[in-house]
């Protein structure tokens, strides 16, 4: 559109929508500056006053108490390990099944695309005993079970992509004694690139999320994730300090927040990419 | 001549994902399978038993609970999420000023876990529940369930509206000023001419929504909890609840026999929506 129309009724009813939608995050950013009393089940709509503010003692609650820094530490390890895994493998893998193209290479990503169906309560139980028994079951090798469970979206996205890449280039490329290891390196992933960013977003926003599969995969005395940090304390028995707990949510939320407004082009793109491949 | 050079290198490039495929997916798959035929509470304890655990999950009244709530879940939830999302990205094509404002803030909460999610929401419904002198949302079935739709709406419109909006970006201008020309009104121009084009952002939507509505987890157990009783327990939370909540040694079998029974539920209802809708997509 080349130039805007003036609308102010549909500008406003908009903007009506848009501040009532940012509205459960306002809620719990002003809870998270109050005093432990004036977070009553109905006293939650009450904005902190000079009596009931409490500075930032909730963020310094819950970053002491609840060892929250250790969770985001843990969240983070795994994040950046499992996606950097899953872009390297998966990218690697899809360009050999598009080129081979053989009966076993075809029957493999059949296979990966079965597997985005697949609900994780199918395989949960024993995904966490294979887990244990291959001693995968802590933050640093538990991106090996992340490359596997997330082959399938990445392999997905990533074959999706390649079969555009015309052949002639690489061949030159081999032709002129390249290995194909420099051929994928150097040629393979300047092209990839908006699919690896693509992928790489749709990955880490399910990675940085997951509950159950950290959950049941890790030893939740040792090793809490954010998410599972968040359950662990509003989900355990006897009195909840609300409190550090609302101000836990608002550690979780910030970083996805400023990670969205920095990169909001590429997140969008991302999910439009994964949807029209999808 | 690619294809040839690389073969022999699949060492390299494909099994580091291969094994962890099988480690992470396909063996726990096929293992799960074999024990849902199977008693047993750890898995040095395992006995064969034939079909009796799917036997008894015809039994557990919170299983066939579960299954209709979640199909009811699901649809509902697909419905609004769609109708709503659509209407607000054909708000968003239209041309306003700070549409990007706007497309910023509704795709925002699509970022959050489930678990903190839930958390939010559970803060926000309880208060405003508490208000009204309504029973909260761990005491009431149905404001629990009217809670989880909130939610998951609040969560996927953003989401299903980016691809809507990418859909209608794409209907070419020159087929709706075509159309004008011959006097199409605009209710027309939508039913007749955006609605078929934008066929295929429609059946990913659908599937997208359905399967993430039959497959919620985690928004429901920090939300409800299933709570009051079993009453607001979705078929995941359902078959988390018989593995680990519940002693007993034959439950294990069971919660891997329900486990199978969900997945060939969502496998089933994902190849009949595919084939559904995509059979209304459009050549382009």
């Amino acid at each position: 559109m080349e130039n805007k129309k003036k609308n102010p009724l549909a500008t406003i009813i908009l903007s009506v929508i848009s501040i009532l939608w940012m509205y459960p995050i306002a809620l719990i950013l002003f809870n998270s500056l109050k005093k432990e009393s004036a977070i009553t089940t109905s006293g939650v709509f009450s904005l902190p006053t000079g009596e009931t503010w409490n500075g930032l003692k909730n963020f310094v609650a819950s970053v002491t108490q609840m060892d929250f820094l250790k969770s985001f530490w843990f969240s983070l390890v795994i994040s950046v390990m499992s996606v950097v895994l899953i872009l390297l493998c998966c990218s690697m893998c899809a360009w050999y099944i598009v080129r081979v193209n053989g009966k076993l290479s075809k029957a493999f990503y059949y296979l990966c695309v079965f597997s985005m169906v697949v609900p994780f309560q199918m395989v949960m139980f024993t995904l966490a005993k294979t887990a244990d028994t291959l001693k995968l079951n802590n933050p640093y090798n538990i991106c090996i079970i992340y490359l596997g469970f997330g082959a399938g979206l990445a392999v997905f996205m990533f074959t999706g992509f390649v079969k555009g890449i015309p052949l002639e280039i690489e061949e030159a490329a081999l032709i002129d004694g390249c290995s194909p290891l420099q051929v994928y390196f150097q040629i393979l992933i300047p092209i990839l690139k908006p699919t690896i960013i693509s992928t790489a977003i749709l990955e880490l926003m399910w990675v940085w999320n997951d509950y159950l599969l950290p959950t049941l995969v890790l030893d939740i005395k040792k090793y809490r994730t954010i998410p599972m940090a968040v359950q662990y304390f509003r989900g355990s028995f006897g009195h909840v300090q609300m409190g550090p707990m609302m101000a836990s949510i608002m550690i979780d939320i910030i970083p996805i927040i400023i990670v969205y407004l920095v990169c909001q082009k590429h997140i969008i793109e991302g999910v439009v990419a994964g949807a029209v491949k999808g | 001549m690619v294809g040839k050079t690389i073969k022999k290198w699949w060492p390299v490039f494909v099994l580091p994902t291969l094994a962890a495929f099988i480690i992470g997916f396909l063996w726990p798959f096929i293992w799960g399978i074999y024990l849902s035929f199977c008693k047993f509470t750890t898995v040095q304890d395992v006995t064969f038993v034939g079909f009796s655990n799917y036997a008894k999950l015809m039994l557990d009244k919170s299983f066939s609970y579960s299954f209709w709530l979640t199909v009811v879940f699901a649809f509902v939830s697909s419905i609004l999420i769609n109708v709503l999302a659509f209407t607000i990205a054909l708000a968003l094509t239209k041309g306003f000023r700070g549409t990007n404002v706007f497309r910023t803030v509704f795709f925002m909460p699509n970022l959050i876990g489930g678990i903190v999610l839930g958390y939010i929401w559970q803060t926000l419904l309880n208060g405003l529940l508490s208000k009204w002198g309504q029973p909260l949302l761990a005491l009431s079935a149905k404001n629990g369930f009217i809670g989880m739709l909130i939610l998951l709406m609040w969560q996927q419109i953003g989401y299903m509206m980016i691809i809507y909006v990418a859909g209608l970006n794409n209907v070419s201008p020159d087929l709706i000023e075509a159309a004008q020309i011959d006097g199409a009104t605009s209710r027309q121009i939508l039913f007749k001419i955006k609605i078929p084009m934008i066929m295929p952002s429609v059946t990913i939507c659908t599937f997208l929504t359905l399967t993430n509505g039959f497959k919620m987890f985690d928004q429901n157990l920090s939300l409800t909890g299933g709570a009051p009783g079993k009453q607001s327990q979705l078929l995941a939370l359902n078959i988390y609840d018989t593995f680990y909540a519940r002693s007993g040694p034959m439950w294990k079998g069971i919660g891997q026999a329900k486990a199978v029974v969900f997945f060939i539920l969502v496998v089933a209802i994902a190849l009949i929506q595919l084939k559904a809708t995509s059979s209304k997509e459009v050549q382009q």
